[in-house]
């Protein structure tokens, strides 16, 4: 039993699960992450599998505080977002979500690269299902590039993997930075898998992919998405990458300026994806700190994080779920209708808003007084800055436009039990750890000596930061200044490769056309035959596909033996 | 009956077998006894096999006539891992072939099929066990005229030209083997191929041994399909009934591998071929050639066999580019992906083959929406595609990454970049299929098709399931590898 690789549980389950009748899947995706927990459980600190695999040998499962943090939260998550999902009649989604889950789970107790890479690759390969099986046009493109992306950050990792194995000789996956080396000077392996690890995290410019495909999830398959991916790449970056200070300049970036987005995007749902990644970003920089306050920080951040963040995907899948659109520009006045799922809403959005007694605080405080301690006064402000964006896009407006606001006049029924069960969970959870922080600091990988609601001014500081943001949201939104939500689409880095790419290149022949037509003519003629002679070539009739004559074929033999010929007399 | 009988035996069952087979006339009793006889084989393969790995090499001489005179069947590490690849694949396609060759093979000419498979069978295993070099062309002719007449089977008019091409083809293969078995003879007086071994080092500079090594050369080159000289395969695989290009896919070119690697690492000795010949940059050049242009045909195919034989020219190019490294581990790379080849495209071939017959074609269009009418055929062939582009959990995973590391010990980057460009495009020609199975609905939506027999579908998830052991346990496949790689540098057998 304790042999047995966590997360194993779930993706074998799931593969069992299409054997089920229709009507029970569900019930057993519910029981599996129950099981997993179980098994979780009787797993003790350093334990640890090795194997030998041709000749490597190889460590597919470690057992320690920093894995079995994340275990824990991977699985209620699980189970929670298969509660929301009970009434979902699709075996698609089942099996995937499951695999899903049990591979990011196996992802953080893997002990070496070549196990973490497997499982990294199972995360992508599952859970693009989740967002196919939304079975429209637009989510299939979605999820075309959501794939593309993903595997390309598993081929990098797997790349990055070979070359550290080539110069340092190891496979674990422990902290990848020598202590005397920094991240300029550690070598192309390690840069490799840095940025494997920065896509999954959504870094700034990589970040695209997340806005791009989640929204295009179904109702249930964002749930799942919301909790896993990203954070297994924060769970790598704390092994990996501790203490690395580039860390902390991106995160501070990551922060910042998916405020701007989120502000003027329309749907609510990508809204919540835009503060998924202002959030990635604080626990990036905790990570870049790297003491042990910010590594605890960091950890404590995505724990409560994937709690807050899977409770506001829910409330916003339950208002899509009964009213078939998520545009803010549509909804408004829901809270007659659907009092249960705003009031989980607004714990959700408060606990992301970081107030006082709610879990987002006492996870935020710790990174934030980890800076103030080591004195990064610019860090300190842009994360300031951002933690009052925070409460603006998704405190206060997600739970505004959906539920008060302009009364869109729609009336629906409140939430099915189930979802309102799972939201329900999510929110004391969120409430509770708010209130009792040491349940959650007892799980840190380091011991915390730090009492949140003993420094009584930090409290004042938060409160007052958040009063003032709801102040500014009133006033802008009394004066007409905030972005009205218009039905537009909003541009994001994305538009480079999704328009800005193909556009420039075709006005930059089209002007150059009406500069020098001469040029254009053979630019486009050598493309062109570019393009021609790849199908003459390799095409279906190519030189290289279509069947010869037997002369010709002969011809080459005699080709090749007189050149072997000359070869070896010269 | 002795454990000193069997390197003897592995070859005269089959041989004896085969004209028993046209006299019996039925074909169900054919077949019976041809998968009676390649079962044995596979046990005696198998028993050899491990003979060799406690004992070392098994020496077997014919009449009591001692080498260099007489003829000897000479079987160590690398050519017994070899029979127990081809063995086993012919069981397999064989237990596929009951219902498989009776669709598409007249029921007159089954005895006459299965003689030919049967002759084919005992050249392949003939060319493999010997230590002589002129038994070697002997065997290579039988294995090759049985080929031929194979291919020319199917149903398929076209298959009778790619028959005829190969023939061409394969005949001037070996006439160039014959010639430089004729050259090495004229100057070291023996045909033995370890009595060879001993003699050519003192005649490196002698003209007439490099004339033959070049005649060597490019007469396996010719057998293995090695680009550019691989314009036959294509044609051969796609035109011949299914069975029969799963079995000659999985074995042949496999067995033309080997004579090679025996030919450079032993008989020559690397030193020889790798240092004074420019082999190795012919081999990097050929080889990577194959890589990139084999995979990039296959891309634009529209007969879904036709594009799994230019894959087959693109892997028999990552087999050309471990032999070129001329170190243990690049040839350890080889002879893995000799066996994992063997079980990605024997599984690969064989799935088609079940659509082929439900679906009734192997053009891409004809598979569209074959995901929900054949499921288990369709999830067949995406593991068998994983394991071709090399996806970890699967056997090509192994084969690759023995691959690259034998690479960068080498320090060859450019070679990387064409491992990389290579498996990139193979997802492109696979996604192709999977795509059209599973997001296509079908042409003919009205015409209910259904799964196949299980009698089909049970050998083909025998070789899936290969991939995936294979892939998770290297121990066996890579460890046997190894130490063949060491006794063909000169190690310890």
């Amino acid at each position: 039993m304790s042999s047995l690789p966590p997360g194993l549980i779930l993706i074998l389950g799931g593969l069992v699960l299409p054997v089920l009748p229709r009507s029970v899947q569900a019930k057993g995706a519910l029981v599996l992450p129950v099981l997993g927990l179980l098994q979780l459980l009787f797993l003790s600190e350093g334990m640890s599998v090795d194997v030998e695999i041709a000749g490597y040998s190889l460590l597919p499962v470690r057992v320690d505080k920093l894995s079995l943090v994340f275990g824990y939260i991977f699985y209620i998550a699980a189970f929670l977002a298969a509660l929301y999902a009970l009434h979902v009649r699709d075996t698609t989604q089942h099996v995937a979500a499951m695999m899903y889950v049990g591979s990011a789970i196996g992802a953080v107790f893997a002990g070496d690269l070549i196990t973490l890479f497997v499982y990294w690759e199972i995360t992508a390969l599952t859970s693009v299902f989740l967002i196919w099986a939304n079975r429209s046009e637009r989510a299939y493109r979605a999820g075309l590039r959501y794939l593309v992306i993903q595997i390309g950050s598993g081929v990098l990792l797997l790349s990055g993997i070979l070359f550290y194995f080539h110069e340092s000789g190891s496979l674990l996956f422990t902290q990848l930075i020598g202590p005397g080396e920094s991240l300029v000077t550690a070598g192309p392996g390690v840069w490799l898998i840095f940025l494997a690890f920065g896509i999954k995290c959504a870094f700034p410019l990589l970040h695209n992919w997340l806005q791009d495909a989640y929204p295009q999830a179904t109702i249930t398959g964002a749930v799942f998405l919301s909790a896993f991916t990203t954070k297994l790449a924060v769970y790598a970056l704390a092994r990996g990458f501790p203490g690395t200070e580039a860390l902390i300049g991106i995160g501070v970036v990551m922060t910042l300026f998916p405020i701007f987005f989120a502000v003027i995007e329309n749907d609510l749902r990508k809204v919540l994806c835009y503060s998924l990644n202002n959030q990635l970003g604080f626990m990036v920089v905790g990570i870049g700190i790297g003491t042990e306050l910010a590594l605890n920080g960091a950890i404590a951040h995505a724990f409560v994080h994937i709690l807050y963040k899977a409770l506001l995907f829910m409330s916003m899948g339950a208002v899509l779920y009964r009213t078939g659109t998520i545009r803010a520009s549509e909804l408004g006045g829901l809270y007659r209708s659907m009092p249960w799922t705003a009031a989980f809403c607004i714990v959700g959005a408060m606990s992301i808003s970081a107030f006082p007694l709610f879990s987002g605080f006492v996870a935020k405080s710790l990174t934030m007084s980890a800076v103030i301690e080591g004195y990064y006064v610019l860090t300190f402000i842009g994360l300031l800055v951002a933690s009052a964006g925070v409460m603006e896009h998704s405190g206060i407006k997600i739970p505004y436009f959906a539920f008060f606001g302009r009364d869109s006049g729609i009336r629906c029924r409140e939430a099915p039990i189930h979802m309102c069960l799972a939201m329900g969970i999510a929110a004391v959870l969120c409430i509770g750890i708010g209130c009792f922080p040491d349940l959650l600091y007892a799980l840190l990988p380091y011991p915390v000596d730090y009492e949140p609601y003993a420094d009584f001014g930090h409290s004042l500081t938060q409160f007052q930061l958040l009063l003032f943001a709801a102040l500014a949201f009133a006033v802008l939104l009394r004066m007409g200044l905030y972005p009205p939500e218009q039905n537009a689409i909003n541009l994001d880095t994305d538009w480079f490769y999704r328009r800005l790419a193909p556009n420039v290149i075709h006005s930059i022949t089209n002007n150059l056309a009406n500069v020098t037509d001469r040029l254009t003519a053979t630019t486009r003629l050598a493309g062109r035959t570019l393009m021609r002679s790849v199908i003459r070539h390799y095409g279906p009739e190519g030189t290289l596909a279509r069947t010869w004559p037997t002369g010709s074929m002969v011809l080459w033999i005699a080709v090749l033996l007189a050149a072997s010929l000359v070869l070896y007399f010269v | 009956m002795t454990l000193a009988q069997l390197p003897a035996l592995q070859v005269i069952l089959p041989l004896i077998a085969a004209p028993l087979c046209l006299l019996l006339r039925s074909g169900r009793l054919a077949w019976l006894l041809s998968i009676l006889v390649s079962a044995t084989a596979l046990i005696i393969a198998v028993l050899l096999l491990r003979l060799v790995l406690e004992n070392g090499t098994v020496i077997y001489t014919y009449g009591g006539w001692a080498a260099p005179w007489g003829i000897e069947y000479r079987v160590d590490i690398a050519n017994a891992f070899v029979l127990a690849i081809v063995t086993s694949i012919s069981t397999v396609v064989l237990l596929f072939s009951r219902v498989g060759a009776s669709w598409e093979i007249k029921s007159s000419e089954q005895s006459l099929f299965y003689t030919a498979y049967l002759l084919c069978l005992t050249g392949l295993l003939g060319m493999t066990v010997t230590g002589d070099a002129f038994n070697l062309f002997v065997f290579l002719e039988i294995s090759s005229l049985s080929s031929y007449v194979l291919i020319a089977m199917g149903p398929d008019r076209r298959g009778l030209t790619a028959a005829y091409q190969y023939l061409i083809m394969g005949t001037i293969g070996a006439t160039f083997i014959l010639i430089a078995v004729g050259l090495l003879y004229m100057v070291t007086g023996t045909l033995n191929m370890a009595d060879l071994a001993n003699l050519l080092p003192a005649l490196e500079q002698s003209r007439t041994v490099r004339v033959a090594f070049a005649f060597l050369t490019v007469g396996i080159g010719l057998k293995l399909a090695m680009f550019p000289l691989h314009l036959w395969l294509p044609n051969a695989y796609a035109y011949a009934p299914h069975v029969v290009s799963a079995f000659l896919a999985a074995t042949a070119t496999k067995v033309a591998v080997y004579v090679l690697v025996r030919f450079i690492y032993d008989v020559f000795g690397s030193s020889f071929a790798f240092d004074s010949m420019p082999l190795q940059s012919i081999l990097v050049v050929l080889g990577a050639a194959a890589v990139l242009s084999g995979s990039t045909v296959a891309i634009f195919q529209h007969n879904i066999k036709r594009m799994l034989g230019y894959s087959s020219v693109a892997q028999i190019g990552y087999m050309i580019l471990g032999i070129s490294l001329a170190s243990v581990s690049g040839l350890t790379a080889t002879l893995v992906h000799l066996l994992n080849h063997a079980l990605m495209k024997g599984g690969l071939f064989l799935a088609l083959a079940c659509m082929a017959f439900q679906l009734g074609g192997t053009r891409l269009v004809d598979l569209a929406g074959a995901g929900r009418r054949m499921p288990w055929t369709s999830a067949a062939f995406v593991v068998g595609g994983l394991s071709l582009i090399g996806v970890p959990l699967t056997a090509g995973f192994v084969s690759k990454w023995l691959l690259v590391v034998a690479v960068l010990e080498a320090g060859w980057w450019p070679v990387l970049i064409v491992i990389a460009v290579g498996s990139l495009l193979a997802v492109a020609y696979i996604w192709r299929v999977i795509e059209m199975i599973y997001f296509r609905s079908a042409t003919n939506p009205d015409e209910h098709s259904e799964e196949t027999h299980w009698s089909l579908l049970a050998p083909v998830w025998l070789l899936i399931v290969a991939n995936v052991y294979f892939g998770l346990h290297t121990q066996w496949s890579v460890g046997v590898a190894q130490r063949a790689a060491q006794m063909l540098f000169g190690g310890p057998g």
